[in-house]
């Protein structure tokens, strides 16, 4: 690809030289593995459903060069531009969310999606990349200026958030966001006892929502004592990893696969441990721990606090939701519905992954005269 | 300036407490990935030790249950085993459309009513059965569909290769595989749970002989039923068990259909060998004269008077074949004199004949392996009128199976052995003493000249030295007796020299026909289908047939059937 010249001054050429090539490079070998895996486990799905059993291959087709599109515009932009971009967004989100109360789709006793010009959109995916960034620009912002009430406008905007992802409900998402919202205030110096009590208070709402809500409970009961209930999921997921073994079965070949509901989706990561087997797995687990750690590591030379701050918030949530899917699947936790980044199919999920990457590429590209840029 | 450089060194501290707590929080995200890098070899590679046991607690629950254990023959024929197949089941839970769902699968199953099936599918639950038992074609043609929810249960069905030969004794298990009937029924739990294959006393090629040569001559006779046994005399063992009509046991769901073909299986089900109670008539005539020369009360020469009936209590006994003279104790067996059994009862006493008739066996339940059992129906009180109408088989009615097996014991050298219907490697030692070996070796001689030359000649299978009685009672009604409803019986035995095997064949209500000149009696109807199974079965048992001239062959039937005394000599009953 180095079709560039170190001295082509072209926006794409001074792109090309001042991205972290690395990071592309993990999240392109991502991208290849999700089409494969979309090409393996979504026709069973479909056919299921009784549509054109490549109709998920065809959509994901359709998603990932967009995906790759937003990766490449948005981390064309100079943080000032992210920074808008992310406010302006943010608040259309907030309407978003509002209408999706008022108008969304009912699936399952949640009101998640939100119909645009015939697409569905989950717009709480949206919500999650720039609301991280608004977050650290508050944050940042009050650092810069301590008479600027970023706290309070931090606390505000994310009571707002999380009242209406929690009437969705969709509390997998609540938790995601204020798990990343707590990460920036941490990073930000919040003192310890009250990052502790903030911790406290995350653990209360959990309780409080095992205790009140019967699906949760449901969830959690299944997880702690699998003879309590259905378990069918988890079970065909473990029995899917067992089944690959160290080399899977290859590309397609899986069996397992073709009973988990759920395997184009929450669930994908275990078709993968199918197919793939237990070493090009493990690949994709430290794909993923790359894109995460070297983000973070390269955070630490950041001066500029606005994008240390995002960019760690967008790396933290971008980890999460990885983390979720994976243990989820692994049972290592309650199963909870998240997508696993570039390998799940799930258009909105995907392109918001696309913008929060291309967001953590834009903040991280090589930029002469660092410091207060913004 | 100063404020330009506190706010420089404030933001200088922040970016440290910022990276080093950014450090904290990279840690713990390693942590978490190497973690699930840990599981994930866990699960994969240690998935036995693991929760995926889990998943795999259905396919074991249904492992278990494929074991249920073989039937075969006492030659190891296969009588009963299990075939895997595969049972649909659907998960209304998991069904995205129960009305797609239940079309499509009415389209590949059609017998299914597609209502029913939506029906199911749209319940609460998480499991309800759709269709038992499918073929793999079928199983194909569901996953096919690709339905969520439709899921497949391994299931073992149970096969009778020899369909209804032996049903009666097999039995046959129900929907859940549990056994309902037979061996199947009581041998449930070695079979299913201890998966012990049971190997059977039945022998399928003479039992395919005696079924045929009965339901042959039930049809001969227009009989409405009929049963037979064969009996080792050794062992206890029965090698056939045959009781019709009978049915297939792969059909009996569709029985359920209608009341007329629940009113059909319920008496093809019936077991006439164990379960129905006859009064055999003069085949008890064995038992009389056993006891009267075991107690002593008659030897072969005794004499009895046999030229009027009998008038007691209101009641007429008479003969069939009547001679209207003074008869010998072997010409009263031989000729099936009623007036003279029913006087040697008298010299026996009620109180000698029950205690015999319980000594046999015949008023406890057998020990034969079955559920299926009936126990005796005897008189009580049991008065002199009884133990003259029970000297020759009426007023006590008793299975097939219980007078076969004290047959057996009379003419063994006099030892009782337990029934059983599975193999026994060894000799038994459980029998017991009824008779003594001199009064059995009487029994055997009169036995033989039945056939000889009495009612029982029809049983004759020349070489094989067959022995027997012939019997022949009036059905009981309500009050009093049909004389046009029989139940014809013959039990006999070979080779009578030594004998090894009972041979028993009872008609129900056979029909007289023109070649046995409007009789259906025991030795008309019951007789020839010992004679057939004898002459037919005994080269498959290994017995030899003998010269019936031989010396040694004559001493069997050597007796002296001492000629009548005159008109009143002899001795008179008391």
């Amino acid at each position: 690809m180095t079709t560039f010249s170190r001295a082509d001054t072209s926006v794409m050429g001074h792109w090309w030289w001042t991205v972290d090539r690395w990071s592309l490079a993990a999240i392109v070998a991502l991208m290849a593995f999700g089409t494969m895996l979309a090409l393996a486990s979504s026709p069973a799905v479909a056919e299921r459903i009784g549509v054109d059993s490549l109709y998920f291959v065809k959509r994901h087709l359709v998603f990932l060069p967009a995906a790759a599109a937003v990766i490449i515009a948005t981390s064309l932009m100079t943080p000032l531009q992210i920074r808008r971009v992310a406010v302006i967004g943010f608040v259309c989100c907030l309407i978003g969310l509002s209408a999706t109360l008022a108008f969304g789709i009912e699936i399952n006793g949640a009101r998640r999606w939100l119909s645009l010009a015939g697409l569905s959109v989950q717009v709480t995916e949206f919500a999650k990349p720039t609301f991280a960034v608004l977050t650290a620009w508050l944050l940042a912002e009050k650092l810069k200026d301590n008479s600027f009430p970023g706290h309070i406008f931090a606390v505000i905007t994310f009571a707002l958030l999380i009242a209406l992802t929690i009437s969705q409900p969709d509390l997998g998402q609540t938790a995601v966001i204020g798990a990343v919202w707590m990460s920036q205030l941490f990073l930000a110096g919040l003192p310890m006892a009250l990052v502790v009590g903030l911790i406290v208070l995350g653990l209360v709402g959990l309780a409080g929502s095992y205790l009140t809500l019967a699906h949760v409970a449901s969830r959690i009961n299944r997880f702690i004592d699998p003879a309590s209930g259905d378990t069918y999921q988890i079970d065909h997921s473990l029995a899917a990893f067992a089944n690959g073994g160290l080399f899977g079965q290859g590309p397609g070949e899986g069996t397992v696969k073709n009973a988990l509901p759920d395997a184009h989706a929450d669930f994908v990561f275990a078709v993968a441990g199918e197919e793939l087997g237990l070493i090009l797995t493990l690949v994709i687990v430290a794909l993923f721990a790359f894109i995460v750690l070297r983000g973070l590591l390269r955070t630490m030379g950041e001066t500029n606090f606005f994008v240390l701050l995002a960019v760690s918030g967008l790396l933290v949530q971008f980890g999460l939701q990885t983390l979720i899917n994976m243990a989820s699947s692994l049972q290592l936790i309650p199963t909870k519905g998240m997508t696993l980044p570039f390998i799940s199919y799930g258009g909105s999920s995907l392109l918001a992954i696309a913008m929060g990457v291309g967001m953590v590429l834009a903040l991280t590209r090589r930029r002469s005269g660092q410091g207060e840029g913004t | 300036m100063t404020e330009r450089i506190s706010f420089r060194s404030a933001q200088k501290k922040a970016l440290d407490i910022a990276r080093t707590r950014l450090l904290v929080g990279g840690a713990l995200l390693a942590a978490a990935f190497l973690v699930i890098g840990v599981r994930l070899v866990d699960v994969t590679l240690f998935s036995e030790n693991g929760p995926s046991r889990q998943a795999n607690a259905r396919n074991i629950a249904v492992e278990k249950k494929m074991d249920r254990a073989d039937i075969v023959d006492r030659n190891g024929i296969l009588l009963a085993t299990g075939l895997k197949t595969a049972s649909l089941y659907g998960d209304p839970s998991i069904i995205i459309d129960p009305k797609v769902a239940a079309r499509a699968l009415v389209g590949v199953l059609p017998e299914l009513s597609e209502a029913d099936v939506l029906q199911k599918l749209s319940s609460k639950g998480e499991f309800v059965w759709l269709k038992r038992h499918i073929t793999p074609r079928q199983k194909y043609e569901v996953n096919r569909l690709g339905i969520p929810g439709f899921e497949f249960d391994e299931e073992e069905r149970r096969v009778y290769p020899l369909g209804r030969l032996a049903v009666h004794a097999i039995g046959f298990t129900g929907d859940d595989n549990k056994g309902l009937a037979g061996i199947e029924n009581s041998f449930n739990t070695a079979l299913s749970e201890r998966s012990e294959r049971v190997t059977l006393s039945i022998d399928v090629r003479v039992q395919q002989i005696l079924r045929r040569e009965l339901a042959a001559q039930i049809k001969k006779f227009k009989a409405l039923g009929g049963s037979g046994v064969i009996l080792d005399v050794h062992t206890g063992e029965v090698l056939s068990l045959v009781s019709l009509p009978d049915f297939d046991p792969h059909t009996i769901k569709q029985a359920s259909r209608s009341e007329k073909l629940k009113e059909e299986f319920k008496n093809q089900q019936f077991n006439r060998t164990t379960l129905g109670v006859y009064e055999l008539g003069s085949v008890f005539k064995i038992f009389n004269h056993a006891i009267a020369l075991e107690t002593g009360v008659a030897n072969m020469a005794s004499n009895y008077d046999a030229r009027k009936p009998i008038r007691s209590h209101g009641f007429t006994i008479s003969d069939f074949h009547a001679e209207n003279r003074w008869l010998t104790v072997p010409e009263i067996f031989m000729h099936s004199s009623n007036i003279g059994s029913a006087k040697m009862a008298l010299d026996i006493g009620v109180a000698a004949q029950r205690k015999f008739l319980t000594d046999l066996g015949l008023m406890r339940r057998s020990s034969i392996e079955l559920s299926e059992q009936q126990q005796a129906i005897f008189p009580a009180p049991w008065t002199e009128l009884s133990a003259m109408t029970i000297a020759y088989g009426h007023g006590i009615a008793v299975t097939p199976l219980h007078a076969a097996a004290a047959v057996a014991a009379v003419i063994n050298g006099g030892i009782l052995y337990p029934t059983t219907l599975i193999r026994r490697d060894e000799l038994p030692a459980n029998g017991k003493r009824v008779i003594s070996a001199q009064t059995s070796a009487d029994m055997r001689k009169l036995l033989r000249l039945v056939v000889e030359n009495g009612t029982g000649r029809n049983a004759e299978a020349p070489g094989y030295l067959v022995g027997g009685k012939t019997g022949t009672a009036e059905k009981p009604t309500a009050g009093g007796y049909k004389r046009k409803a029989l139940i014809s019986s013959f039990i006999g035995a070979f080779p009578m020299n030594a004998p090894r095997y009972v041979v028993m064949a009872q008609l129900d209500e056979p029909k007289g026909i023109k070649e046995s000149y409007g009789y259906a009696t025991g030795g008309w109807t019951a007789a020839p289908v010992v004679s057939q199974v004898i002459s037919q079965a005994a080269p498959l048992l290994g017995i030899a047939p003998v010269d019936e001239t031989a010396p040694n062959a004559r001493r069997a039937s050597a007796i002296k059937v001492a000629t009548p005394r005159a008109r009143g000599q002899g001795i008179a009953t008391n």
